[in-house]
């Protein structure tokens, strides 16, 4: 989707920001998956005689109270930090998209009843959303990506019902009114191939904070549970050892300022290239 | 006026009502047995019986909602079940806490977010704005628990500067110890808001600084600095107060984490301790008073709005 979109920007030259972000997430994402199948440690193996062991060539990012290996470890749990983040998003567009869509084509009852609830959502804070739905029951991966999700869904009806509403006033969406066409053809057909590049550019910006929000979620221990390897929850663990053993905290920390820093650069460049006007808008 | 105040205030009653049921619909209608969760996962079916009828659990749900909002209304905030104390005064001592924190960064964030953006939007291409603007990109995106273990490593465990957690009240032991527990949380708290702030007030000043009405003013030979103060400024403030409403909701995000970081005793702690603990009468009072408290900040940014915005007064037209 990616190229396509930058297909049919106007003739530019990329921007910068979004090739050194492209790049630095391209090396993130890489190792990360590698990291599933092959780490240089077995990073569940314990080993007592080398425990809280500072960075050396042997373990470059040292070793943790149990003696594993930080390195492996890091790498061993990156795909779950990209996939809270990423797979947060997902839920927010396969959720917000079509209600947006919905609610911008049906006017009345169906707009009223998910308008309201889009006004109830958003007037929780994000983390009280989150914090809510992952309280009660025993948190994992999946009810993370679900509850981060949920907390963008309302962004995206509304964002994606305004651009949906000033494409109905358009001629060619009104033609195919005309025709008689059903609503699920115009939606998909008219409707959707014109309404991305917008939500497109807001989803680039929002991943940075999901993918905070879900870190954030998971350091606070309501994430995926030990002895997995998320890095908030390495980062929570790591906290104890602040004084002995810095890097136990620091090294996974730092690993998911690079992943952030490189998913907003990349969500700034998409916007620089898809939306023409630059403005200011809010984000939250 | 008054129109807009009562219809916002009635929409802000709604949506409160709404936030009531849809806590009390979660914490009750989640799959999870709430006695079971509390007695844990040994407990007899008699000693879960008892409790049950004790919370008042075999009642219907819609019962067992009313006498909560009954007497949510009446002030009582209902009993913490592992502190076997009432909710209400647990909640306002923290909240005192958690405010003397949120008002500290809140402070910082709005002062320091508009000076930054007006200083960048002024020196546009500069040497300052480009580092600004590449500083906001990494600020913004930084998690607050990275930016608070750095600095309990630097400032606590090396220079030994600061102390690492905790709080200490006002009275007991001076001013100077009760400011050292506040200096990294608060600068913990406010250094992705003020990115976030500065970002977009320097965008709105641009903005501003484009428009016709500043050209005529720049024709009429006005000092460029009375142009900045006094004809661009007041309109280019005007998002940033949407912004800092929106950013509030961050900043109760941020200091959920950073109280649990730096283990002060606030609001943001006490939900945390209510989660971990499954006292569910304690963490849905809390998530109420949080829910109101936002709420009342959005409604006071709104007024704010409208009051500085002459369209939205007359007009009554926003939504």
């Amino acid at each position: 989707m990616t190229a396509s979109a930058l297909a049919t920007a106007p003739r530019r030259a990329l921007p910068g920001v979004l090739m050194i972000g492209l790049a630095v997430l391209g090396i993130v994402v890489i190792s990360a998956l590698v990291g599933i199948w092959f780490t240089p440690y077995d990073p569940t193996a314990f080993a007592v005689r080398s425990r809280l062991a500072s960075p050396s060539l042997l373990h470059l990012f040292g070793t943790d109270e149990f003696g594993r290996d930080v390195l492996s470890r890091v790498l061993a749990g990156g795909h779950l930090s990209l996939a809270i983040g990423f797979g947060a998003m997902l839920v927010s567009l396969v959720l917000g998209v079509p209600l947006g869509l919905l609610a911008a084509f049906h006017r009345g009852v169906v707009q009223e009843v998910i308008m309201r609830a889009v006004d109830l959502l958003i007037s929780l804070p994000p983390i009280l959303l989150g914090l809510l739905i992952l309280a009660v029951t025993p948190p994992n991966l999946i009810k993370t990506i679900l509850a981060v999700g949920l907390v963008y869904v309302p962004i995206l009806v509304r964002l994606s019902r305004a651009v949906a509403l000033g494409l109905l006033e358009e001629d060619f969406v009104q033609a195919a009114v005309a025709r008689g066409e059903g609503a699920v053809a115009i939606l998909w057909h008219e409707i959707l191939p014109n309404a991305w590049p917008p939500i497109i550019v807001e989803c680039g910006l929002r991943v940075t904070f999901a993918i905070l929000l879900g870190s954030a979620l998971s350091f606070l221990g309501l994430g995926p549970q030990p002895p997995s390897s998320e890095w908030g929850l390495m980062i929570a663990e790591g906290r104890e050892f602040l004084t002995q053993a810095p890097w136990v905290g620091l090294m996974p920390g730092l690993c998911l300022c690079v992943l952030l820093v490189s998913v907003n650069l990349v969500g700034e460049g998409l916007r620089e290239c898809l939306d023409p006007h630059l403005s200011g808008r809010s984000r939250g | 006026m008054p129109g807009y105040l009562l219809r916002r205030i009635l929409g802000m009653l709604g949506v409160l009502l709404g936030m009531s049921v849809l806590i009390f619909a979660t914490v009750h209608i989640l799959p999870g047995n709430v006695a079971h969760t509390m007695l844990g996962e040994y407990a007899t079916p008699a000693a879960i019986a008892v409790l049950e009828a004790k919370l008042g659990l075999n009642d219907p749900l819609p019962l067992q909602y009313w006498r909560w909002l009954h007497s949510m209304l009446r002030g009582d905030l209902g009993t913490s079940l592992v502190m076997s104390r009432p909710a209400g005064p647990v909640i306002l001592d923290a909240l005192g806490r958690s405010a003397i924190l949120a008002g500290l960064a809140f402070v910082l964030v709005a002062g320091g977010g508009i000076a930054l953006g007006i200083h960048t939007a002024t020196h546009q291409g500069r040497l300052s704005d480009k580092i600004l603007t590449l500083g906001q990109f990494v600020f913004i995106a930084i998690p607050e628990f990275f930016w608070a273990i750095l600095g309990i490593v630097l400032f606590a465990s090396w220079l030994h500067l600061l102390p690492a957690t905790g709080y200490a009240p006002l009275g007991e032991d001076g001013v100077l110890r009760w400011l050292s527990h506040l200096v990294l949380p608060v600068l913990v708290l406010s250094f992705g808001l003020v990115a976030h702030v500065s970002r977009l007030t320097r965008s709105s000043m641009i903005e501003v600084l484009r428009s016709r009405y500043v050209l005529a003013a720049r024709a009429k030979g006005l000092t460029e600095r009375r142009v900045l103060w006094f004809h661009a400024l007041p309109n280019a403030l005007l998002p940033a107060i949407t912004i800092l409403a929106i950013d509030l909701g961050l900043l109760i995000g941020g200091i959920v984490v950073v109280e649990k970081v730096f283990a002060y005793p606030g609001l943001g702690r006490l939900l945390v301790f209510a989660i971990e603990h499954h006292d569910l009468p304690l963490l849905q009072a809390g998530m109420m008073v949080v829910t109101a408290i936002y709420a009342l900040a959005n409604l006071a940014a709104d007024l704010g709005y409208a009051a500085l915005n002459p369209r939205i007064r007359v007009g009554g037209a926003a939504t």
